[in-house]
């Protein structure tokens, strides 16, 4: 069992440094020469005093309390937690890409314009769609964006929309997206087949719809087959279809949303194109839209001029505005570019068949051990019911922490809220028959032990830097920051 | 098997009601309620003076991984909220129906006609059972 | 295509999986996927490079960028060319960090909850509020988040803004008014800070909140101490967008009255990066902490009475209340606050005064010299901290002028003509603890003879 570690304020010793900066060779004026007593601190932010070996140390400790894709097995059904490729690391830190300003003049920043026009195109082409803009921070400030997007291309119209259409499998930034962005939420059902249930769907639509969100495939893992009835549907009563790109990994090159009859897609480049997710950010969520929408792009998108040059085009009356300050989070785009480049559009299309196969293998492997509320053929995830194991006292979080102690980030729980003790799985292509077999062989074992031993598997984990965390005491009695000023 | 207290009356949305003195009502979420939501750790109550509609949302409950509303079972004003439960929520799961009543409430119309709108505890076990 | 550095699979895994599936090939696990709808050709996306080749593709298009390590920089505007502590991208690189998802397991990601812990304790501190978030999008994401909070809060609709705010921050601000349905009133400013007597009347009984940033977008530190009494009157809610770094000699937004208090971290550590990825800060007092969007890291014990840290206060974010969520954020720019983090125990409580009080003393060794250039003259008269306006003779042409000092190796200063009208033939200048007293010079004598 590892000790407690200390705050980073509490290793501090008055007198030590970690900095170093130039000597000041310019006049040496008082600041309150400058700016008036009553603008200045009063008392010194009380920072830690540490050197830099003292740093170091401290959050390479940290860093050793922490689990990531490098670690191991990371299953994490929605997140597409894929190996983050090194040489995307070292590109994105080139002085060319990370040490300039969006201010720049613009022929001073002609290879970063380049990267992201070419990115805009390609990531259009990935989805049938007509342009993108790359200015959202993440994929759910994305669907904001595409939903801002569908209001106004419906108000341009002269049409008040008020209502957005979700499955109740859809992920929770869908209702809350549509709420920010000034709309009603209305949710339909699925039905036994897991899918979009189109009765229901039928009598939602009307004449206040303005979008249906979806994810395809589902959040269940499982491709909406009737998806082309779904968009006659929406689209007959006027409304828009949004693609949530949250499953994207399944689909590369094999299926497009614009084909499919979406209108405004994002993608998160933090799951299908493998950019670090970096502990909960940064990353990024691109929006792409149909020719109709393209008018209402946030500005500035970027532009390839007739000689050749490429620029930022602010000249867009009808946009909605803006949605990031910049031009987005450039550094994840340059990543997202470097891995396109890795594949090509053949490499993709193998990227997402093996996704698939890599799913199915454990789904199969796994069935006989656990309920599998919607049999076939999955996509890229798929979802399991752990109800078999609460005839033992064991829940789907106790066999979840089991797994923490053997190695594993966990699969995702609980979600969608629709499966019982839902367990959701999404192996990746990155991961080989030899890790996947492992897995699926603690899974088993876990089971056994839940029905051997269960207060192993209530225990659980045991190996870890702490044990399971009070979180009643932590949110009724909030302690947020260490208070070291007072 | 949660508790059902016998004297109190109770709502669809498993709130309580225990007339306590003149018009006024006291009012909390039942032992059923507090077991389906788990560790609750924060309630946000109506202010004092408030108006409070039968069916109605007042305030809300969350728990460590939900949060629902609290619907208020009768029509009138807030004449007292529980303080304590600002510093203790877990009050209301150790003890719903006495440490962890939630609000006061001054019926506006007839007492025993709103009451008598609410369900008996007979009525009410044989929803959670 | 066949192999790939990133694909384990190999023919025979592939047969046997198949076989344990009980399919024949890959195609039919995508059976269900209707004709019309799928995919036939190859993708007219840009093509497959191996890694030497995509080295050498990348640095082309690196190399055709001016960057900071080879041009002095003056330009700022919300983006700073700080220097970055060494330390900071060693330890943003330890893959544990970098390769992981949010910490929903605590067990295996107290790593980056104590980072995070100490990140909301570093803003805290900073900023003199209480509760401080996990970091959002960035600064002025973060502003637009405010003043939809302060809405949620005080039941009003109508937010007022002065026109000194960063006008990206103002232009987001408007997009996600239009859609939470919130009235945006803006204010005008008076010698490079917010005019007080028309701000007094804009702020009204239905004013949510008071929105301003200090120093502001043209440098100039506002006077916070006049403005928060003409906000508080009306129980509206003060919100103050301020540059971290500034805060090792500035007064903490907490001291003078803030109920919110915003930013971007990017002057501590965070390489510009054509903006972005930065990192967002939110502050806020106490009564908003149930209040305040995104991701909060508690403190708390694990059974054995351990110190642990896990997420918490989880009932306000969407994933739990859906359509009921008042913020649709679900990440944070957790290894942006990480870079933050490590700047400041880089920098310590010496060296963030330190700093700062070099910005302070270089930007106004800048603007002494060019000032007495001829013909250049400083509109303003508030007080800065390490960026501020200068007007250039009449009809010079900002963009020529850019042009010629790029050729001479810096990057120099907003066009403010841009997003002021009003301003044309001014010019907004940064001058950071980075600059050399040489390169001061340098850029002045430069820009004299360009003129």
């Amino acid at each position: 069992m590892k000790p407690e570690k200390a705050l980073i304020f509490e290793m501090s010793r008055p007198g030590r440094v970690a900095y170093s900066l130039p000597e000041c060779d310019v006049t040496e004026i008082e600041t309150s020469s400058a700016i008036p007593e009553a603008m200045l601190r009063r008392k010194p932010a009380e920072l830690p005093e540490v050197c830099e070996v003292d740093v170091i140390r401290h959050y390479t400790e940290l860093s050793r309390r922490n689990f990531g894709i490098d670690n191991g097995f990371y299953p994490l059904g929605s997140c597409t937690m894929k190996y983050n490729p090194k040489i995307n690391e070292d590109v994105a830190r080139f002085a060319g890409f990370a040490k300039i300003h969006p201010y720049q003049p613009e022929e001073s920043i002609q290879g970063a314009l380049e990267l992201l026009y070419t990115l805009q195109n390609d990531l259009a082409a990935l989805t049938g769609m007509e342009q993108v803009t790359l200015q959202p921070a993440a994929g759910a400030h994305g669907e904001w964006t595409g939903l801002m997007l569908i209001r106004a291309y419906h108000e341009s119209r002269g049409e008040t929309r008020t209502k957005v259409i979700v499955p109740d499998t859809s992920h929770g930034t869908n209702p809350a997206s549509a709420t920010v962005a000034g709309f009603e939420t209305v949710t339909v059902p699925s039905d036994a087949e897991g899918m979009v249930d189109l009765e229901a769907l039928r009598a939602a639509v009307g004449s206040d719809t303005a979008a249906l969100m979806l994810t395809n495939p589902n959040t269940l893992g499982l491709f909406e087959k009737r998806i082309v009835e779904i968009a006659e549907i929406v689209h007959d009563a006027g409304g828009l279809l949004y693609y949530d790109g949250a499953n994207s990994n399944a689909i590369m090159g094999i299926a497009r949303p614009g084909d499919m009859g979406f209108d405004v897609v994002h993608l998160n480049l933090h799951k299908t194109m493998s950019t670090p997710h970096g502990g909960g950010g940064p990353g990024a969520g691109p929006v792409g839209v149909k020719r109709e929408l393209v008018p209402f792009l946030p500005r500035p998108t970027v532009i390839r001029r007739e000689d050749g040059r490429y620029g930022w085009d602010w000249d867009r009356p009808r946009s909605i505005g803006r949605v990031k300050a910049y031009s987005g989070n450039f550094g994840i785009l340059v990543r997202a570019y470097a891995y396109i480049r890795t594949y090509g559009p053949e490499g993709l299309r193998r990227v997402s068949e093996l996704a698939v196969l890599n799913a199915n293998y454990m789904r199969s492997r796994l069935s006989p051990y656990f309920d599998v509320p919607y049999p076939g053929v999955c996509k890229h995830e798929f979802v399991l019911s752990g109800k078999r194991l609460k005839e033992h006292g064991v829940r789907t979080l106790d066999a979840a922490k089991r797994l923490l102690d053997f190695g594993y980030h966990p699969p995702t729980i609980y979600f969608p809220l629709n499966v019982e003790e839902c367990l959701m799985i999404e192996p990746t292509e990155t991961e080989s028959k030899e890790t996947l077999d492992a897995f699926i062989e603690t899974m088993i074992r876990i089971v056994r032990e839940a029905e051997t031993d269960p207060q192993l598997v209530l225990n659980a984990p045991h190996t870890t830097a702490v044990k399971r965390l009070d979180e009643a005491t932590a949110a009724r009695k909030p302690v947020l920051n260490c208070s070291c000023g007072v | 098997m949660s508790e059902v207290k016998e004297n109190l009356r109770y709502s669809e949305e498993h709130e309580w009601a225990e007339a306590v003195e003149g018009k006024t009502v006291r009012v909390g979420i039942t032992d059923h309620a507090q077991c389906l939501l788990g560790d609750i750790v924060f309630v946000e109550t109506p202010e004092v003076g408030a108006g409070v509609y039968a069916g109605e949302s007042m305030g809300s409950i969350e728990s460590i991984k939900t949060v629902s509303e609290l619907y208020s079972p009768v029509t009138g004003k807030v004449t007292r909220v529980n303080a304590s439960l600002v510093d203790r929520p877990e009050q209301v799961n150790r003890d719903p129906y006495g440490e962890g009543w939630i609000v006061e409430i001054e019926v506006e119309g007839d007492l025993e006609a709103e009451l008598g709108k609410l369900m008996t505890a007979d009525r009410y076990r044989q929803i959670v059972d | 295509m066949s192999k790939h550095r990133y694909l384990p699979m190999t023919e025979q895994d592939e047969a046997e999986m198949l076989k344990t599936i009980g399919v024949g090939s890959v195609q039919e696990l995508f059976a269900d996927i209707p004709p019309s709808i799928r995919y036939s050709g190859v993708l007219p996306i840009s093509g497959r490079l191996d890694e030497s080749a995509l080295l050498k593709h990348l640095r082309g298009l690196a190399d055709r960028n001016a960057d900071f390590e080879r041009h002095a920089c003056f330009l700022g505007a919300g983006l700073y060319d700080h220097h970055l502590p060494v330390v900071v991208n060693h330890v943003i690189s330890r893959s544990e960090f970098y390769t992981a998802y949010t910490p929903y397991q605590p067990e295996i990601s107290q790593g980056e909850l104590q980072a995070i812990f100490e990140f909301q304790s570093y803003i805290c501190e900073l900023t003199g509020m209480k509760v401080a978030n996990a970091s959002m999008y960035d600064g002025a994401t973060a502003l637009a988040e405010a003043a939809a909070l302060a809405s949620g809060a005080t039941k009003r609709k109508r937010v007022v803004v002065s026109r000194a705010v960063h006008p990206e921050a103002r232009e987001i601000l408007m997009t996600s008014a239009r859609g939470l349905g919130l009235q945006v009133v803006e204010v005008g400013c008076r010698d490079g800070v917010t005019d007080l007597a028309r701000l007094a009347e804009a702020v009204d009984d239905d004013t949510a909140a008071v929105l301003v940033q200090t120093p502001n977008f043209f440098g100039g530190l506002e006077d916070i101490r006049a403005i928060e009494p003409l906000v508080h009157a009306r129980q509206s809610l003060l919100v103050m967008s301020v540059n971290p770094m500034s805060l090792g000699l500035l007064e903490a937004p907490g001291e003078l009255g803030a109920d919110i208090a915003v930013g971007d971290a990017q002057p501590l550590g965070i390489p510009a990066s054509l903006g972005g990825p930065t990192c967002g800060f939110f502050a806020v007092s106490e009564p908003l902490m149930r209040r305040i969007p995104g991701r909060i890291v508690g403190q708390t014990t694990d059974r054995d009475g351990k110190r642990g840290f896990v997420l918490t206060l989880q009932a306000r974010e969407q994933h739990i209340r859906r359509e009921k969520a008042t913020s649709n954020i679900c990440s944070n720019q957790a290894l942006m606050a990480l870079s933050a983090s490590v700047y400041l125990s880089v920098m310590g409580k010496a060296g963030l005064i330190e700093v700062a009080r070099l910005n302070v003393r270089k930007s106004h060794y800048a603007a002494g010299r060019l000032a007495s250039v001829p013909g250049v003259t400083l509109p303003f008269g508030a007080p800065f901290f390490n960026e501020f306006v200068v007007k250039l003779p009449a009809g010079t042409d900002v963009t020529a002028l850019n042009a010629k000092l790029l050729q001479a190796g810096f990057i120099g200063g907003y066009d403010l003509g841009s997003a002021y009208p009003e301003l044309e033939g001014h010019v907004l200048l940064a001058v950071t603890e980075r600059r050399t007293k040489d390169e001061i010079d340098g850029f002045v004598r430069e820009t004299e003879a360009c003129l």
